[in-house]
């Protein structure tokens, strides 16, 4: 949930974009290495032999097989050979193999990964689009008052649960949209806005927080002096103004649409990135949690480079 | 949801705030004494009145073994509850002592913390709740300490820069400068004034917790099967959609309606401040 540093502190803190990009650069290398050093020694913790594991309860396996696992995956040797050869690796891109699926975890992950990426893709677009619209249309005493509580709901019920609502109504009750099906567009569409309301209520709520604050400013006045209405001062100049405050909420989002995704995949039954890591979790199948780790990691870091070159573009006082 | 209270400056109105008070209690009253609602067993089977719609001898219907989803919510409140402030309550303690220890520690150590709390804030608080179950494994006690550590790092953030505000207040130089011992003026200043934004905060983590909770226990990774826990009901009630939507309909607004509550009496609290 990290809301990333306010364009003033940054034109405080460091002068040029090119020297800001190497120390982003950095800081994602540092933000990735923390993350793979905590996640590996974490997973170190877990009580029980990874071979029990691998092998299931019911294998009957004997001790030497045993030995032999365990000299093939490395788990004999000292703990910081093994740490310094999992960091060897994955520099190489290599996340090691899944004790489960005997498949390394890089393709169990990019085999999942587009059917996840169209689900929050396709969510962005609705939190963006539900958002923006309330933005515009929003005004005045009565209907600020019922957005708000709108949004108070969205952003307090559990995301599962009103996609548990949606399929009893939209898929049985009215057969809108498929109940078991995962192709296609339509299958996709209620999974999406359940995964999008909730980061839809949060943004409208910044989004409208910011036009308000922008609206007070001088330059917002002499707009209007120059005729200009209210739905032109929102979309030439003040929706700028609000949109880095919604930028801020980035991390956030991010966060939500990967923990959603776990909950909606299942509510839904759909295959994705939220499925694997809950059956890995059940499954203690460890290699593929500290893959998912590493690479919620980098997703993170890379947001947040994006997000610091966004200010740019938003805000042309910090281009200097 | 930490995000949250940056945003909303306005207060409630009051009708609001005496409303949720009053939610909030009932459901207190539920978590400690439940037959005080239903005189009905959360656990009792009827298989004859299974699948049964709300009526006025069943509110909220009834589930594939025909028990009554009203009392199986009424009785959920202890666990909802228990952890929703149990793990609040944790994360606010451990995370004002990091923030303490960080805030007051010398730059070095200072900055090392606050990277390390940097790192973990980076990771949204339900996977980083996944990642503790995964090494802890699943079930009720599992499930508190699992929110509770992945809602730290917020707190130790907010207790950290509040530290460094008021180690640098006029009051705490002036008390140092009069000769007050350093632990005196942790205990008397520096805590109780960085305290307050941390209960706010941890107020509205209520809901939050509530929530992640009942999420986890909807995937399997809390309390077991029977138990009238609003995420298991949530999770029986997911395989019924069809014939009985009621199961799973309740137990969500009646979450919803907690976390609504617990938020509106944070903000305000913190309208208050």
């Amino acid at each position: 949930m990290k809301t990333s540093e306010r364009p003033a502190e940054l034109v405080k803190k460091r002068g040029g974009l090119g020297l800001r990009l190497l120390g982003h650069l950095g800081g994602v290398l540092l933000v990735v290495w923390g993350a793979a050093t905590a996640g590996f020694f974490a997973l170190k913790l877990v009580p029980g032999d990874p071979v029990e594991v691998m092998l299931g309860v019911q294998a009957q396996v004997s001790e030497s097989v045993k030995a032999g696992i365990r000299e093939d995956w490395g788990l004999n040797d000292p703990l910081p050979v093994q740490y310094f050869e999992y960091l060897g690796r994955l520099v190489r891109g290599d996340l090691g193999t899944s004790y489960q699926l005997r498949e390394p975890v890089v393709s169990v992950i990019t085999a999942q990964l587009p059917a996840t990426l169209a689900l929050t893709g396709l969510a962005i677009v609705f939190a963006l689009a539900i958002a923006l619209t309330t933005a515009l249309f929003v005004r005045g005493e009565w209907m600020t008052r019922l957005a708000s509580s709108v949004e108070l709901v969205l952003v307090s019920s559990p995301s599962f649960w009103i996609g548990l609502l949606f399929i009893s109504f939209f898929a049985y009750r009215l057969h809108w949209f498929p109940v078991t099906s995962t192709d296609g567009l339509a299958a996709l569409i209620l999974p999406a806005l359940t995964l999008a309301l909730p980061i839809a209520g949060i943004l409208s709520q910044v989004l409208r927080d910011g036009l308000t604050r922008a609206a007070d400013q001088p330059f917002a006045l002499t707009a209007r002096a120059r005729g200009l209405g209210y739905r032109g001062l929102v979309a030439r100049h003040t929706l700028r103004h609000a949109a880095a405050d919604g930028l801020t909420l980035s991390g956030y989002i991010l966060g939500t649409l990967i923990g959603g995704a776990v909950l909606v995949e299942t509510v839904f039954g759909r295959p994705g990135i939220g499925r694997v890591t809950l059956r890995a979790v059940i499954d203690r199948d460890l290699p593929v949690v500290l893959g998912i780790i590493v690479i919620v990691a980098i997703a993170f870091a890379i947001i947040n480079l994006l997000v610091d070159l966004a200010y740019v573009l938003l805000d042309p006082r910090l281009r200097s | 949801m930490t995000v949250l209270i940056g945003l909303r400056t306005r207060k409630p109105p009051k009708v609001g705030v005496v409303v949720a008070g009053v939610f909030l209690a009932v459901l207190f009253a539920a978590a400690l004494v439940p037959s005080l609602f239903t005189s009905l067993d959360p656990l009792d089977a009827e298989i004859s009145q299974a699948l049964a719609a709300p009526s006025a001898a069943h509110p909220f219907g009834t589930d594939q073994s025909g028990r009554d989803v009203f009392a199986r919510v009424v009785y959920g409140a202890r666990y909802s509850l228990l952890v929703g402030f149990g793990a609040s309550a944790i994360a606010l303690i451990v995370g004002l002592i990091v923030g303490l220890v960080s805030g007051l520690s010398p730059k070095p150590v200072d900055t090392v913390l606050g990277k390390i709390i940097v790192v973990l804030m980076a990771f949204p608080e339900f996977l980083l709740a996944l990642l503790v179950i995964a090494i802890i494994g699943p079930g009720e006690t599992s499930l508190v300490i699992a929110i509770s550590l992945a809602a730290i790092p917020a707190y130790a953030r907010v207790a950290r820069s509040q530290t460094l505000v008021v180690k640098g207040s006029s009051y705490v130089r002036s008390a140092t400068a009069l000769g007050v011992p350093r632990l005196a003026t942790i205990v008397r200043h520096v805590i109780p004034n960085t305290l307050g934004p941390l209960l706010v905060m941890a107020t509205i983590g209520v809901g939050t917790a509530i929530v992640s909770a009942a999420g986890l226990s909807f995937l399997g990774l809390g309390p077991a099967a029977p138990t009238p826990e609003w995420g298991v009901i949530l999770s029986e009630g997911r395989n019924l959609l069809d014939r009985a939507p009621w199961v799973a309909a309740f137990p969500g607004l009646v979450i919803t309606a907690t976390v609504i509550a617990t938020s509106v009496v944070g903000r305000a609290l913190r309208g208050r401040s």
